[in-house]
Formats: structure tokens, sequence, C-alpha cells
């Protein structure tokens, strides 16, 4: 069900037995060289091996089927405002223009290098999501605080992003519920109704969302304020756990993908790979 | 010479938002080991005092305060909440809302961490106290697939990992179902007897809690201690009556019968009462007072035939329950936490659709009708009222589902008025909802799902953080709707509720309806109580010791007299 998406999926998995700090370090690693590249050789290789790994990590595609969606969705919508605002974005980058469809012989001609830079796009997005979804659901919402506060963050802020990852499927449970007793006041939220009122009813889902999220932090803040929250400047982590060596080769290993990915990206001097020259 | 651990000298306290102070001069001493409850209305200034010992005031809610608090000899002014935190342990109502953590270890380790202990310490300390609490099996466990008692019990183990000289339970038994909080009590009792900790319970479910040993009871009304007593002197005394605090069913029934209490009978439990004083009386009382006359059969309007459902395939939560419920009849829904009740006031309003089988209404199916056209013949009032509230003004909350509609204006303000009327908000009309109360907010839900009129009203705990005058009007006046021939459908933990004013219950166990009786039959079937996890009203141990043949038809009575009694109040 929906209700349960984006939230920790217990597995036994060597994805699952790594340490949050490691699938943290190896996550921007992965995002950082996925941001530098444009290198097709470069991403497909990611690509491939972001494949492998959630494979290895005994997610169904199903249990993340509806963010995939939704995220793939967006990818749509931007590789569409890339062509409707940038048309000749590729030729600039590639140097050559080979039109494939002439459309009035001006700007919105389809060339072979629009479409392979957005091909490039796109594949950025492919070896970036299945990762940054892989590191949610993988990753023990309090393990991953632990790790930010290994890493330097503040235990505080650490804490915090934990208890929002932790309070997803709740919030989601609380839309449901009233999202549903609002429709049965005859508020309707379907097609039916016309655009302005349907974002005007929106309204009155969020405020009793807002608000009854509103108490439910209050009670939690004195919860943990009562438990002694932001007493001292450090605190332990019962669930923290030691690197062991299947942390370590992980990192070593990433830290060369990372390597040789830039090297194959940079030694010619640009960031692209280009097929056309 | 016992120690004192809590010293109040004329202590009083303002919020900082508020115009007059919500304690007035509070004197209480309270001794190391004791066990001690504190009760009064909503609203009575009870949880504030609660707040005062754990440090939330003046350290959350901020405010002025005056007089001294001294808690083990330390005045809490030169302390701060952290170190208050180590002195007293609250368990917090709504164990939900305050886990912290994803398991149950971690959560009990909260408090550790935050100490920054060593994590073998850690792990050592976690499976000393969870032992205690008897969750050491569970460890690993998520806190989501507990229960609701076993939740509970996760949250105390929590505060006694910091072994606290004081454990303060906030309202400990909301939301539990009745044999969960009876077994709640029983786990403070034997804490405290374990560990000879002071224990200060803030609740106003009076029976319950006196189901085990309680050394005082302090009463709070209106910001000021209006009793201090043993529970012995206080039930023989009428300030109970006097602030509107529910008594024992047991006691109430004995001052009907015109029975002189006095502390000598120990009328603090059922077990220790010495009904033999009173015996002539209570038959006398029970041979005058009217039986209520059984009502009349009419037509069904609400049928579910063999529903069955569930959220995850393979799973069912509802498995092939039917019943038909007749034009104006009051119904409860009573059963274990998570046994489906929610789940089945779901399917009935169509917020979820069955696997199988069919709704009728008035004969009618409606099972694939949405939730839309459900709505205009039945309402749903959900248990948080912040759920459903959207407006900033009672009135326009109230009017929305009718806006929604485009009923014309001027019905929509006569509809509106008349609604507020009958639930008792008028003179709260152009008030900001913001300013009400929890109850009056709740009040304000149920009165914007009857502005709809609908045939068929389901509440979710409708009486859930009302005291007892509340609870008192908010029943009337669904009762009253009732004689309308409106049906109500309240899903309830609460025993007194079904038994006063829902003559037929229907429990749910396991996602199966087992029993569709009167609620005092229901009351009176061990093999129910148990798979249901109610509880049985003391009215039956009393009749019985009273040597009264039909104890059935002594609760029958007595109910019927009660709320007759009670009507006068409004």
């Amino acid at each position: 069900m929906a209700v349960e998406m984006l939230s920790y999926i217990e597995r036994h998995s060597p994805v699952h037995r790594l340490t949050g700090v490691t699938k943290l370090i190896c996550f921007m690693i992965w995002s950082s060289i996925a941001m530098l590249t444009y290198d097709t050789r470069v991403l497909t290789f990611l690509f491939l091996v972001s494949i492998g790994v959630f494979i290895i990590s005994k997610v169904k595609l199903r249990e993340v089927a509806f963010v995939l969606l939704f995220i793939l969705f967006f990818l749509m919508i931007n590789n569409l405002a890339i062509y409707v605002f940038s048309p000749q974005e590729g030729v600039r980058i590639y140097g050559t223009s080979h039109v494939l469809v002439d459309i009035g012989g001006g700007r919105y001609s389809l060339t072979l290098e629009q479409l392979f830079y957005q091909f490039n796009v796109t594949l950025k997005y492919f070896t970036v999501i299945p990762a940054a979804i892989l590191f949610i659901v993988t990753t023990n919402p309090s393990e991953f605080a632990a790790s930010l506060n290994r890493i330097g963050v503040s235990y505080r802020i650490s804490y915090a992003v934990a208890l929002a990852l932790r309070y997803i499927p709740d919030i989601q449970r609380d839309f449901r519920n009233i999202s549903m007793s609002q429709q049965a006041r005859g508020i309707d939220m379907s097609r039916k109704e016309k655009l302005p009122k349907r974002i005007k009813n929106a309204a009155s889902i969020i405020i009793p969302l807002i608000l009854s999220s509103l108490d439910k932090i209050e009670i939690i803040s004195n919860a943990m304020e009562l438990r002694g929250f932001g007493k001292n400047k450090k605190r332990t982590w019962y669930r923290a756990r030691p690197f062991q060596k299947i942390d370590i080769i992980t990192i070593i290993l990433f830290v060369l993908i990372l390597i040789v990915s830039l090297y194959v990206t940079f030694h010619d001097g640009n960031r692209f790979y280009n097929p056309f020259s | 010479m016992k120690k004192p651990v809590i010293q109040f000298e004329n202590f009083s306290f303002q919020y900082r938002s508020q115009t007059a102070p919500t304690l007035h001069e509070i004197n209480l001493t309270i001794y190391e080991g004791e066990k001690v409850l504190i009760v009064g209305p909503s609203g009575s200034g009870k949880s504030t005092l609660g707040h005062c010992l754990n440090g939330l005031v003046p350290f959350s809610y901020k405010g002025e305060v005056s007089g001294s608090l001294k808690i083990s000899g330390e005045d809490v002014k030169d302390l701060d909440i952290f170190s208050l935190s180590k002195k007293v342990g609250t368990v917090l109502q709504d164990p939900d809302g305050q886990f912290i953590g994803l398991t149950v270890a971690e959560d009990i380790a909260f408090a550790l961490e935050n100490d920054g202990a060593p994590q073998t310490h850690m792990f050592d300390k976690v499976a000393e106290v969870s032992k205690m609490v008897e969750m050491n099996e569970y460890l690993d466990s998520s806190l989501h697939q507990l229960s609701g008692g076993q939740k509970q019990r996760v949250s105390l183990a929590g505060v006694m990992v910091d072994d606290v000289e004081i454990l303060l339970f906030d309202e400990p038994l909301a939301n539990l179902d009745p044999a969960t909080g009876k077994y709640a009590i029983e786990l403070i009792d034997r804490i405290q007897n374990e560990t000879n900790k002071t224990v200060v319970i803030i609740e106003h479910r009076l029976e319950d809690v006196l189901h085990c040993h309680v050394d005082r009871i302090i009463v709070v009304d209106d910001g000021r201690i209006i009793a201090d007593m043993t529970p012995d002197e206080l039930l023989a005394s009428p300030v109970l009556e006097q602030c509107s605090i529910r008594e024992p069913l047991y006691v109430k029934a004995a001052k009907y019968a015109g029975c002189e209490l006095t502390p000598e009978m120990q009328p603090a439990h059922i077990e220790s009462f010495q009904v033999d004083r009173c015996k002539a009386q209570l038959v006398d009382w029970f041979r005058k007072v009217d039986s209520p006359q059984p009502k009349a059969k009419t037509e069904a309007i609400l049928e579910l035939k063999d529903i069955t459902f569930g959220y995850k395939p393979g799973r069912t939560t509802i498995q092939g329950v039917s019943f038909s419920i007749e034009k104006g009849e009051m119904v409860s829904i009573v059963g274990k936490n998570g046994a489906g009740k929610s789940t089945l006031s779901k399917l009935i309003c169509g917020f979820e659709k069955p696997n199988a089988g069919q709704i009728y209404y008035r004969g009618q199916d409606i099972s694939g009708d949405t939730i839309k056209e459900r709505a205009a013949r039945i309402g749903m009032v959900m248990q948080n009222p912040n759920q459903m509230i959207s407006k900033q003004m009672i009135y326009d909350e109230v009017a929305l589902g009718l806006v929604i509609r485009g009923v014309p204006d001027a019905e929509i303000k006569e509809r509106v008025l008349k609604t507020l009327k009958i639930c008792g908000l008028y003179p709260f009309r152009n008030w900001p909802i913001s300013a009400l109360s929890f109850g009056q907010k709740k009040r304000v839900t149920i009165a914007s799902i009857l502005v709809l009129e609908p045939e068929v009203l389901i509440l979710d705990e409708p009486t859930a953080g009302q005291d007892f005058r509340h609870y008192t009007e908010i029943m009337e006046f669904l009762v009253e709707l009732g004689r309308q021939g409106v049906i109500i459908i309240m899903i309830t933990h609460d025993m007194h509720l079904m038994l006063e004013y829902t003559p037929r219950a229907i429990v749910i166990a396991g996602g199966e309806k087992i029993a569709d009786d009167t609620a005092v039959n229901v009351l009176a079937d061990s093999t129910i109580i148990e798979a249901a996890n109610l509880k049985e009203t003391s009215l039956f141990d009393l009749a019985q010791r009273a040597g009264i043949g039909e104890p059935k038809q002594f609760v029958d009575r007595f109910i019927a007299y009660d709320r007759e009694v009670r009507q006068k109040w409004q």
C-alpha cells in the first residue's frame, strides 16, 4: 500500500548490513559523480551498478514503485522543459548539428545532439534515483541519525531529520483519515470538481493535517525533553554499529569508482562524451 | 517520620496566555513511597499540577509562579528540566505520540543515550528494565506492532532506566481497552511494591485506578485542592459528587439506596466494601425502583451482510461480520485495541471497500456508493477533533458541509444556529475555535456533522477527554437524537458508557463478531469479557453480595435511575 512508501524496509541483505555511515558516504560519492559527469560511458556504468545493488538489496520494485513513478513523471516534465526552453543545447555542447526532423528550419528542429544530450540528462536521473531510494529504504532511521552525527552533523539536526523520516508513514496515515472524513462532509477532491475549487478544498485537508501534526510535535518534543534530550553537547547511540570489513571494502570500492569516473570524464578536458566528433 | 519528596507551599501558577491563575495556593506534601491519585474535572488544573512536578511548567509552558515547590528537598527554581527529569519520570498519556525510538530497545534507551552512556552499559540496563516490565522478549520489535498495553509498558520502562524517585502517570488509562487498563494498574502497583518509588497518578477514571491500593486521593477543582484524604474517607464523603467526578458505581448504588457510607465500611474497593450494613436498604431499593421498558421493535435501516475486508491481501481485518440496526437505535461497538472496530466504521462510511459482502441502507444495496453519496445519510465523527477542524471560526466550521453542498445562505444560517443550540455551543458561535477546550472542540465536530442531518451517526470514542458533566451532556444529547430516529453507533472502550447509554452492544474480537446482545448480558458473560478484553461491572458484585437474585435486573434498574437523577443536573 502507498501508505508505507519511503519508509524503512527491513530485510536481510548485504546492503542492509552496511552501517548507516558507509551508506551515507557512498551515497554522497555516488551523487557527486552523477552530478559532475555527463560522460555517457560513466553514467551507463553507474546505472548498471545501481541496478545490481538494487537486486542485492532484496528490495522489491513494487515496494518503491509509487515513488519511482512519481519521479519519472517529473523527469518527463523536466525533459519537456529542456526542449521547450533550450532546444539547441545539444548542438551548442557537441558543436555539430545532425537535423533529424526539420521544424520550420528554426529553433525547434529536432537534432541528434539534442536527443543525445537529453538522454544523458535522463541517465543521470536514473543513476541517482535508485541509489537515493535505496539509501532511504535500507537505512534504519535511528541509525541514519547516528550516521549523520558521526560525520559531524550536530545530533539535534540529525535527530530532527531522522524523526521527520520516521513520521512520513504517520503523516500519510493521518492525511488519508482526514481526507476521508472531509470527503464525507461533501468536500470533493476528485476530477469532477473544477481546479480552483479543488485547490480551495485541499485547504480543508491541509489545515487539519497541519494542526494535528503540530499537536504531535508538541507531544513528542515534551516527551523528548522530559527524557533529557538536548542536555549534553554529545550523546551516544544505542544502535551505533562499529565499522566492519565489508564497510571499509565498500568505501574503498566507491572511492575507486569516484577516481576512475572522474578520470574518464575529465581526461579530455570536457565533461561531455562526444560521439559526434 | 517519613521523608517528604514533594512539597508544594502556597504554590500558584498562571499561564502566560491566561488572565487568571490555573493553580491557587496549593499546599500539598507527598511522602516517599506513597501512592497518590490526583483527580478532578477537566480544566480543574490537575494536568498543570502534573506539569509542575516534571518541569514542563515553567520550562516549556511559561508563566508566573509564586510560592515554592520542593522536590526531594530541592527547590524547583534552582533546578532545570533535565535535573528534574532525573528525579521525576513521567509516563504521558497516549504512548503512541511519545515514542521516539523505532524499536522497543531504542526507545527504552533514549534517556541513557542522552546521558552519553557507553553502549555496553545501555545494553545491560535495557535488558534489566525490560525484564521488570516483561518486555524483554520484544526488544527488537517495532513499536507500531505492539498492543496498547505493551506500548505502555515500554514507556514505563523508558522512564525507569533513569532510576527516578518519583513516577508520574498522566492519564495512564486513556486509550486503553478495559482489561488492558486493569492490567496497567496492576503493573504500576507491582512496580511500586518492588521498587518503593513514590507514585503519582493523574486520572479521572477513579473506579479503575482503585482496582489496586492507593494511599491518598487528592481532589482538584478550579485550581484548588478541595480534598486530600484516604480513598475510604473520600468515597464516604460527598466531595466527588460536588465536583462532578464519577464515583465508583457500587458506591453510587449504595448511596442511591440510602446507605450512610462511613470510612469504616471500607468502600475503596468492592472486595473490601462491607455490604452487610446496607444489604437491607439495597434490597429494598431494588424492589422499589422501576425497571426500564424494553424498546419496541421498529424497521431495520442499516444492514451489514457477511462483510469481509483486509488491508493487505491474505490478511483479513474483518471476517464475515453481519448485523442490522433499527431506526433510532444506539449501539456500542466494543472490543480490544486493534480488533477491527475502527475498520468496521470505515467500511460503513465507504472509506474502505469490503472484499466481500454487502451493506444495505433501507433495503437498498449501497456497497457501490462513493463516500460522498453515503455521506448524505451517514456521518462520522473522528476521535481526534483536530483531524476534522479546518476553519478558524466555529460558525464557519459547522457551516462548511452546507456551504459545499450549495445550500442557500438563509437556510445555512438557520440550520447552523439550531445545531449550535442543540450542542450547547450557541453562546460561542462567534468565537475562534482555538479558544475552545478539547471537549468543546469535540462538540464542534459533532455539530459539524449533525448539521448535515445524517440518519446514521458514527462516533469514535465520543466521550474521550470529557469530564463527567460534559460526558453526561453529550450523551443525553445523543439520546435525544436517537429519539428523533437517528441511529447512533459508538466505538468505545468505556464500559460505563456502553452500559448506560447503548441498550445493545456488538462485540468484535479478532475481526469477527463474537456477541450481539444487550450491554448487560455482554458484561455478564465471562467468556466474552475475556475474549474481547472487556471488564465486568462492580454492580454485579454488589448485587450478588447484597443477596439480590437478579443481578442483571439490578444493573438495569440502577442505570435507569442514575440517568434520571443526572438529567436534573442540566
